[in-house]
């Protein structure tokens, strides 16, 4: 998927899979369905992301492929490799580690002693933007340089799929602008698959390929729409008219999962 | 230094900043400053009322015969002390050991905390000065005190902790899960770090209590037994009508807490300036 070539609704589906939701649901309790029949091919190299109100299941579709908890029906399956990252909405770090020792964290618990993953995390650290900041503690960082120490975390494992629920909803908008753009650049770089949870029309009309329409009560897929315009997308992209046709698309098929007229 | 940096230097202070830190300096020096007043005042009035009502020393000292026989019964007050001191610090040290251990037990088996945690409590509410006379029967002098000492000291270390180990952040939690920790690594890089703001809060509460605990379990012994700490020495002065002694060696508990006090502290402190929100100084 390089930058200048054109990309198209072929180009996406025919990509190598990486692993499907059959049917899935989750009910906690008795009667909470949380998720009902979701249906979903994940391929190599997608953006998805998952976008609807809250309470549609968007962090119980994450939590089931992260395998934190197990569906109440239907089977997930992995096609390709399981390696997961994770970044929750929060930045979830340590806070008595330093920067290198939250990031090393994966890698740590895989029993990789620090010295043998030197390389690893500068060059993580270098992907987010956070080089010289190794030894500082979370509490000296802001809230967007948190999140990216988040991202290298997840990031430094070069896993097959990264998971991201509502990463940048409590940041301001031009700090998450500006993650938006990174994101993408870090993606490209290590060429990994994204399944990112927003609730922000634009978000997902600017970074992802496949946008997942979901509505609530109960948690369901809708329908899919897909945003075949080529990466790099830079500002121009978020300037353009194919931007805005994307995004009122977007917004209308929210509109319908909603139950509102159009 | 620019042009820009210069003239901002010679500006006049904002006044509502230059009032602010005014009243930082004046807190600053009043938070010593004060108590040392109070407390000598206090003790100026004691001497006064001694001298005005005509008071024996017998029956109430003046404060300078108070200091003049800390000085003068010094060696024999000050191996009381240690033998005191040493007693509380082998209970806290205990406490610290049993707390600890007993909470990790907890957090690896939920039926092990249901099953002892009530125990625990109860040997907490249960005053010790009652169970002392107990074990001061089945164990050696010693030994019996410093249990006592532990029975009242490892309770806050234990609640603590325990505590601590259970608030983790849930989302590190679903980390470890998903990047498959062990139980050992759960506790070692998550559980633990977590846990030790709060069992340092444990610990300040602790040391004093080993203090208090040592104490109170040698005024059960009493004088009939070997030991011969500062509560001893209290007794024997009491026995004696030698007041001033006895006012000397409450001096020196009272001293000892606020050391142990410090001490903790300022290890707690050292531990958590890095990272915790605790111990950030705020501006304002
Ligand atoms: N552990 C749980 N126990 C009970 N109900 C839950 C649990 N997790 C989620 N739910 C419910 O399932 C529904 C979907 O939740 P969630 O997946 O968090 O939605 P979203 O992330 O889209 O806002 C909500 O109605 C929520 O209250
Ligand atoms: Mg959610």
């Amino acid at each position: 998927m390089s930058g200048t070539e054109t990309l198209d609704a072929a180009t996406i589906s025919a990509r190598p899979p990486l692993m499907r939701l059959d049917q899935v649901g989750k009910t906690f309790g008795r009667d909470v369905v949380a998720l009902r029949g979701m249906a979903l091919d994940v391929r190599q190299g997608d953006f998805i992301s998952l976008l609807g109100p809250s309470g549609c299941g968007k962090s119980t579709a994450l939590r089931l492929i992260a395998g934190l908890i197990h569906p109440s029906a239907g089977r997930i399956r992995w096609d390709g490799p399981q390696e997961l990252g994770v970044v929750f909405q929060e930045p979830t770090l340590m806070p008595w580690a330093t920067v290198e020792d939250n990031v090393w964290l994966p890698m740590r618990l895989k029993h990789r002693s620090k010295a043998s993953v030197k390389a690893d995390i500068a060059e993580a650290l270098e992907l987010v933007g956070l080089t010289g900041f190794e030894g500082a503690y979370p509490r000296e960082l802001s809230g967007g340089m948190k999140m990216r120490v988040s991202i290298a975390r997840a990031m430094v494992t070069k896993p097959s799929l990264i998971l991201m629920d509502e990463p940048f909803a409590a940041l301001d908008e031009i700090t998450r602008f500006k993650l938006n753009n990174d994101l993408l650049a870090m993606k490209e770089k290590i060429g990994c698959t994204v399944i990112f949870v927003t609730h922000s029309v634009f978000e997902s009309v600017f970074l992802s390929d496949r946008i997942v329409i979901m509505a609530a009560r109960p948690g369901r897929v809708i329908e899919e729409l897909t945003v075949a315009e080529p990466y790099p997308r830079t500002e121009v992209f978020r300037t353009s008219a194919e931007y805005a046709a994307h995004c009122r698309s977007a917004s209308e098929a929210l509109k319908r999962a909603m139950g509102e007229p159009v | 230094m620019s042009i820009a940096d210069e003239r901002l230097a010679e500006a006049p202070m904002d006044p509502e900043e230059a009032a602010r830190q005014r009243r930082q300096r004046r807190d600053r020096i009043g938070r010593w400053l004060v108590p040392l007043v109070v407390g000598a005042l206090a003790i100026w009035g004691w001497d006064r009322i001694v001298v005005v009502n005509e008071i024996p020393h017998y029956i109430l000292p003046r404060p300078g015969l108070v200091a003049k026989t800390l000085w003068i019964d010094w060696a024999t007050l000050a191996s009381s002390l240690i033998i005191t001191l040493k007693v509380a610090c082998a209970a806290l040290l205990a406490a610290i050991i049993g707390g600890v251990g007993i909470a990790v037990l907890f957090t690896q088996s939920r039926w092990l905390e249901m099953a002892l945690y009530p125990y625990a409590v109860i040997l907490q509410v249960t005053p010790v000065i009652s169970i002392a006379p107990l074990i001061l029967i089945y164990m050696d002098t010693v030994p019996a005190i410093i249990l006592c000492a532990w029975i009242v000291a490892f309770f806050p270390i234990l609640s603590n902790t325990t505590l601590g180990l259970n608030s983790t952040d849930h989302n590190l939690r679903d980390l470890f899960t998903i990047y498959g920790a062990t139980r050992w690594q759960r506790l070692r890089f998550l559980q633990l770090p977590s846990a030790l703001p709060y069992f340092l809060g444990g610990l300040r509460i602790a040391g004093g209590l080993s203090l208090i605990g040592a104490v109170v379990a040698e005024f059960a012994a009493g004088t009939g037994g070997m030991g011969a700490g500062l509560a001893f020495r209290i007794l024997e002065a009491g026995y004696r009508l030698n007041i001033p002694r006895m006012f000397a060696a409450l001096f020196l508990i009272a001293g000892a807490g606020v050391a142990i006090y410090a001490l903790t502290s300022f290890i707690s402190h050292l531990l958590l300036r890095k990272w915790h929100e605790s111990a950030i100084k705020r501006e304002v």
